[in-house]
């Protein structure tokens, strides 16, 4: 197999794992049609759980390379955050279309009211203002200042599993929070560490 | 001891179990062909019926109190709980909840009373003619159901015991016993899970004594085998499985007051005016339909209980 055939394989096996959860809900809703008892709610939790894990899982990356050697693996950053930009973007749908029914201004008082959907929406805005500058031409542009502007997704992470957080009905009531807080930290704390002196003409 | 006859109702009164469920089938339909037709979302609305697993109650007295609105399932009903000494997701109540031995079972009813006393569930079950009294139910979560309940008012129970003069609170605890509740094993909540109520509230003829759910007992998940339903306040004032009843002078401590009192208040009256601080009160999503409608003041029960609140402040007294 060719580096380039084996890419396109690694790359497609990478599409179908990342949309495997969004095929579960869709066989689930239409085929099984058993989505619980409150099927919006399912939905809901279900996108906002999946942009969660692979923003996590995307912080890994680099971390994972840098221990591994195995540079391959930063390739996989960009499909990855964009897969979690995807299912933000279908987790505020569901909340737009589904839960507010495109009540504009019911949901207006609710960003500015409370801070559960706040966090929720400023993380949602991060990541599109990094989907929307992650292409190679927006790399040439922004230069050194894109890695800069690109770790906003630890900001976006944190803000993300506040808001998670928050939907329990009393705080550290579900360990899930708890731990994906835990990952973000460690994971960020091993960015920091990394290579206590600057680089000056690192790429 | 008061044993009184379940009064006698004509057979023609009764609607059959199978009409029943043939009318929510027709509801469920209905809402579903709508939904497809104006959404293209077929069957995310509805769930199918599927018969209780319990006891049956026999013959029950119709209540005026009953709303009109077409019941949810028995399967919505029952299988996305809050009963957190099963675990902490809807799903986990009726999945765990067979460790809860509901017979034998006791009620005592203690404190503030001339007789204090106490029941078995036997002794429950033949106290008041049992009454079907079909609920609304609001959570404080912003969803709701409609639950035929079975009971009778609580009153009935709290005249036996004659609570004295002094006697301004009722305070109810659910059972503590990690072996039946394995939830109780974490620290979700102040266990054993406690409510309370103001006398007033308890005898207010809305405010029942739940021994059972669409003419049968009570599924473990719901409470099993004695609960009790406030239905003018959000659902978790209605404590489950309950084993002590206890008259009190002061205002007793409640469980999710306890674990946050910024955002559960003794009263916890349904108030589309007084929002969660993480969430907005004002609309609620009944379990079936896909749009949400506008919360009631006092859940739709405003016209009976209202008075019970005159001159008392409802934003500070959430």
């Amino acid at each position: 197999m060719s580096p380039k055939m084996r890419w396109t394989a690694i790359k497609t096996a990478l599409w179908i794992v990342c949309l495997a959860p969004l095929g579960w809900l869709l066989f689930a809703w239409f085929v099984k049609h058993d989505l619980g008892v409150n099927p919006i709610e399912t939905i809901t939790h279900e996108t906002g759980w999946w942009a969660l894990f692979f923003l996590t899982f995307g912080l890994g990356l680099t971390p994972l390379k840098r221990f591994s050697k195995w540079g391959w693996v930063q390739r996989f950053s960009r499909p990855i955050g964009l897969f979690a930009f995807f299912y933000a973007c279908l987790h505020l749908l569901t909340y737009i279309w589904m839960d507010q029914s495109w009540e504009w201004a019911a949901m207006l008082k609710d960003v500015v009211k409370r801070p559960f959907i706040t966090l929720g929406f400023a993380a949602w805005l991060l990541l599109l203002l990094l989907a929307a500058t992650s292409t190679t031409g927006w790399q040439r542009r922004l230069k050194k200042n894109w890695k800069r502007v690109h770790r906003l997704v630890y900001l976006a992470a944190m803000l993300g599993v506040i808001h998670f957080a928050l939907r329990f009905k009393t705080l550290l009531l579900d360990w899930r929070p708890t731990a994906f807080a835990a990952t973000v930290m460690i994971l960020l704390l091993l960015r920091i560490n990394w290579r206590p002196k600057p680089q000056p003409f690192s790429t | 001891m008061l044993i009184r006859k379940p009064s006698d109702i004509p057979g023609s009164e009764i609607t059959s179990e199978e009409t029943y469920r043939h009318r929510r089938a027709f509801m469920v339909a209905g809402a579903g062909l709508i939904a497809v037709a104006a959404l293209g979302l077929p069957k995310l609305l509805g769930g199918t019926t599927t018969p209780g697993t319990g006891e049956k109650l026999g013959t029950l007295k119709k209540s005026s109190f009953s709303t009109s609105e077409p019941s949810n399932s028995f399967k919505e009903i029952s299988t996305y709980n809050n009963f957190y000494e099963f675990g902490t997701s809807k799903e986990d109540p009726a999945r765990n909840a067979h460790t809860l031995r509901p017979r034998p079972w006791t009620l005592k009813i203690e404190g503030e009373c001339l007789k204090p006393r106490t029941f078995s569930i036997d002794d429950l079950l033949k106290l008041a003619p049992l009454e079907e009294r079909i609920y609304r139910m609001r959570c404080v979560e912003g969803w709701s159901m409609v639950i035929p309940w079975v009971g009778y008012p609580l009153k009935a129970l709290l005249d036996l015991v004659q609570p004295k003069s002094t006697a301004a609170f009722v305070e109810f605890s659910t059972l503590m016993d990690p072996k039946q509740m394995p939830g109780q094993a974490s620290r979700a909540l102040n266990w054993p899970y406690k409510e309370g109520l103001r006398l007033d509230e308890a005898n207010h003829p809305l405010c029942i004594l739940g021994l059972g759910l669409y003419g049968q007992t009570l599924p473990n998940q719901n409470g099993a085998p004695v609960r009790l339903v406030v239905p003018w306040k959000y659902g978790f004032k209605g404590a489950k499985s309950i084993v002590n009843i206890r008259l009190v002078k002061s205002m007793p401590r409640t469980a999710w007051n306890d674990a946050n009192p910024s955002e559960y208040g003794f009263y916890s009256n349904v108030n589309p005016g007084v929002d969660h601080p993480r969430w907005s009160q004002a609309t609620e999503r009944r379990i079936g339909e896909f749009k949400k409608r506008p919360t009631q003041m006092f859940n739709g029960y405003g016209d009976q209980v209202a008075a019970l609140y005159a001159g008392l402040d409802l934003k500070r007294n959430f």
